[in-house]
């Protein structure tokens, strides 16, 4: 029988990394209770908090600072064979395809999170809109 | 972010305490690294027994401190990594940049 139930996380948060540690947390949880993927669940577990990590710090850095009431609205959408990160944030954004790859000759103190987002999952979209900008993340459960 | 300091045979150590190293605490991690190095301390080990999870951020603590302990002719090194925030290092090969030990033992036998 097949044990998994679709369900979503859906959280909104201040835009202060203190909450990162909640944020990264729901993710390993989520990680480590998939039943049925077979692969390794402690590195999907470890990926998912590190991905949700980097993805809020991200939003977090992007949003408009000036505004005590500016938050991140985290959803995560369980299916049965994927599963769907979407970030929102309402700061100016950012373009997804002109951030450079870490130079690992020449390593830097910044720019690997989005490496890590993009490295460890499936597909990663950012798309800019008036009402605020999304970063969709997906991975495959199969 | 809690961490302590100790000197053991003649290595200055640095044990990070926190299970968690993100964007809240890292910026914490590298001042304290760099104030050790100010005073004098430019050879350390940092032993991460206790950390489960690292981001970029933490990483990227981490190799501030190995950079500006270069630049004054010291070393930094790490011990004691977890086998998941071991993998961080290997994506980003920042395994090839420290050099990192099983345990403090193992640092103890090679800089000795």
């Amino acid at each position: 029988m097949n044990s998994t139930t679709n369900f979503q996380v859906d959280v909104i948060i201040p835009t202060q990394t203190k909450y990162l540690h909640l944020i990264g947390s729901i993710g390993e949880h989520i990680g480590r209770d998939l039943e049925d993927f077979s692969g390794d669940r402690d590195a999907l577990a470890y990926h998912l908090n590190l991905v949700l990590t980097e993805a809020t710090t991200n939003a977090i850095k992007h949003s408009n600072s000036n505004d005590p009431k500016d938050t991140v609205r985290i959803n995560i959408d369980i299916q049965e064979q994927e599963l769907i990160i979407r970030v929102y944030d309402h700061g100016q954004g950012f373009d997804l395809e002109t951030v450079p790859k870490p130079d690992f000759e020449h390593p830097k103190e910044n720019g690997m999170g989005l490496f890590f987002i993009k490295t460890l999952m499936d597909s990663v979209t950012y798309t800019k809109q008036e009402e605020g900008n999304i970063l969709e993340i997906r991975k495959l459960l199969i | 972010m809690n961490v302590t300091e100790e000197k053991i045979n003649g290595f200055n150590i640095l044990f990070v305490k926190d299970e968690r190293i993100d964007a809240h605490n890292s910026a914490d991690l590298k001042d304290f690294i760099l104030h050790m190095i100010e005073q004098g301390q430019v050879n350390l080990i940092v032993q991460m027994e206790n950390v489960r999870f690292v981001d970029s951020s933490g990483l990227g603590a981490l190799l501030s401190g190995l950079k500006h302990a270069e630049a004054k002719s010291g070393k930094l090194s790490l011990s004691n990594l977890q086998n998941q925030v071991l993998s961080m290092f290997e994506l980003t090969r920042l395994n090839r940049v420290f050099e990192i030990y099983a345990d403090l033992n193992e640092v103890f036998d090679n800089e000795g």
